[in-house]
């Protein structure tokens, strides 16, 4: 602990040298004293939880972002062990960081605490597939349920919906992370952040937060409205305070409107790709009842603003 | 020529002390003639009657449909891999499963193309998927697992065929349920049988599932094929 005071003390000389600075010119202000204290909370619970020592100092940890990333992925990108360093994870390894992403807690963050510099793809590879196919399953199951006193529904597996679903859940998990982290370089390129990620840790923070939509998914099979809006909201809510907990400090320290903006912006995307799910690929009883049935599976946000306004 | 002769000589003297000496192993070289016979008759399929080709060929598929039904850990599903076996039951089931015709307006079941995609996609992206996480197995041998393991879901698809053909009723829903979901699981479990030997203890799960995965998506597909009207 004595070495952390010195180290206050000399950052705060550093920090009035930076106000007498900050007149002269627009220059990217450091500004220390909120992550110092940052910066021992998670040092305090990272002692109490069972992880690797040299973890412990986010700063030092970004220094050791850029050694390791050098030693371990040094195979040239043609090679097939270049790939093989982003399979490198164990079953309980995958276990824990689903976990990680279902259980938002104040203070950890999922980057750090699970993913250790090491990012793989497994997770959000198979998530998104296994997403995707839940999707299309338990959208025929509900059509079935909703259809199932009508004589004249002919049941046909509409397969289809399972290549529309795979390509909107994996632009979801491939696109919003790379545009997320073009726009993260490019504040950090204004503003020197203490915290930053790299594109493969922001795609596997991405891909394990869509794991919680795996039994929400199940649970709109049940043709009851109430119960789908019910599992929407607590799916949205765990996954996306995961996602909230995670980026805040990429963007804490930049000017609160953008700061601010990229956090709804987050939130907004999670929520539409849920909603947009639910709309596109789930039928509700009330609005089966008043149209027929070759006009749903062409409309997307038609249904969904019909299906929002007919209510029990 | 002649001084070359000459002074060579005396190096020709020296070599042949070293050259010829009695450590060759001279039943070496009379072996190699006869291996070369022995060789020579393999390569000569060409002169063999064509039954016997194709029953050779036929009778190793044959082998590892077996072997795929009695799911015990042998060699030879993997050493002597071939792609017969899988390409037979994927157009099998393809056909099987092609629903409709091509003018009805409704969303109809897969067509063959995608059934035949799903398929080959599938077992390539599973392999793929072995072998990133550090799998010792080759890829066509992975392919040829897969694709054998793929029996189970074709004879339940036959079965499933015949059921719909007594009535669509919840009776036949029912029956059919069981046989997939029998089917499926033998499947898993057939090609976990093969597959798993070759990963790290502590990544079996993650090899075993994406297999799960896909022959539950082939079961589903098996299970709600309808026939049009």
């Amino acid at each position: 602990m004595a070495s952390n005071t010195d180290f206050l003390l000399q950052f705060t000389e550093f920090d009035e040298a930076d106000r007498a600075l900050e007149d002269s010119r627009d220059a990217t202000t450091i500004r220390i004293e909120d992550t110092d204290t940052e910066r021992h909370k998670p040092q305090k619970q990272r002692r109490s939880a069972p992880v690797m020592s040299f973890e412990e100092d986010p700063l030092a940890n970004d220094d050791q972002t850029e050694l390791l990333s050098g030693q371990k992925k040094s195979a040239p990108f043609w090679t097939f062990e270049y790939y093989q360093t982003f399979f490198d994870v164990e079953t309980h390894q995958v276990k824990e960081r689903i976990l990680g992403s279902l259980l938002p807690w104040p203070g950890k963050n999922f980057v750090r605490l699970y993913i250790h510099n090491n990012p793989d793809l497994y997770g959000p590879f198979w998530i998104c597939a296994t997403l995707v196919f839940v999707i299309a399953i338990c959208g025929n199951i509900s059509d079935f349920l909703v259809y199932l006193g009508n004589p004249q529904y002919k049941y046909v597996p509409e397969f289809r919906k399972v290549t529309i679903a795979a390509t909107a859940i994996y632009s979801y998990a491939w696109l919003v992370p790379l545009f997320l982290w073009g726009v993260l370089v490019w504040r950090n390129s204004k503003v020197i952040n203490m915290v930053s990620y790299s594109f493969l840790e922001i795609v596997c923070v991405y891909g394990y937060c869509l794991a919680i939509y795996i039994p929400a998914v199940v649970l709109w099979i049940i043709p009851n409205e109430a119960v789908r809006w019910l599992s929407i909201a607590v799916a949205l809510f765990l996954s996306g305070s995961v996602l909230v907990l995670t980026f805040w400090p990429a963007v804490r320290d930049d000017q609160p409107r953008v700061a601010i903006a990229i956090m709804v912006a987050i939130v907004v995307l999670h929520t539409l790709l849920a909603v947009g799910c639910k709309a596109y690929f789930f039928k509700t009883l009330e609005v089966e009842q008043t149209a027929p049935v070759g006009i749903q599976t062409n409309s997307s946000l038609s249904s969904l603003n019909r299906s929002t306004v007919l209510t029990r | 020529m002649a001084e070359v002769d000459e002074s060579s000589k005396p190096m020709f003297a020296g070599l042949s002390d070293v050259s010829i000496s009695t450590d060759i192993p001279v039943e070496g070289e009379i072996n190699v003639p006869v291996g070369t016979s022995s060789q020579d008759d393999e390569y000569s399929t060409l002169d063999e009657p064509v039954k016997d080709t194709i029953l050779r060929d036929l009778t190793a598929v044959g082998k590892k449909f077996v072997h795929v039904m009695y799911p015990k850990k042998s060699s030879a599903l993997l050493r002597d891999w071939d792609l017969w076996g899988p390409l037979l039951l994927c157009v099998t089931l393809a056909l099987m499963l092609q629903g409709g015709s091509v003018d009805s307006k409704e969303d109809e079941g897969p067509q063959f193309a995608e059934v035949f995609v799903i398929i080959w996609f599938g077992s390539v992206i599973i392999t793929l998927n072995s072998k990133l996480l550090g799998g010792t197995i080759s890829f066509f041998q992975s392919l040829c697992v897969l694709g054998y393991c793929i029996m189970p879901l074709t004879v339940a698809m036959i079965v499933c065929r015949l059921v719909l053909l007594g009535g669509s009723g919840k009776v036949s829903f029912i029956i059919r349920l069981l046989v997939v979901t029998a089917s499926f699981s033998w499947s898993t479990f057939a090609s976990t049988a093969f597959l798993a030997d070759s990963q790290p203890t502590n990544r079996k799960a993650l090899v075993v599932y994406p297999v799960f995965l896909f022959y539950f998506v082939i079961g589903w597909m098996i299970l709600t094929f309808s026939q049009s009207t």
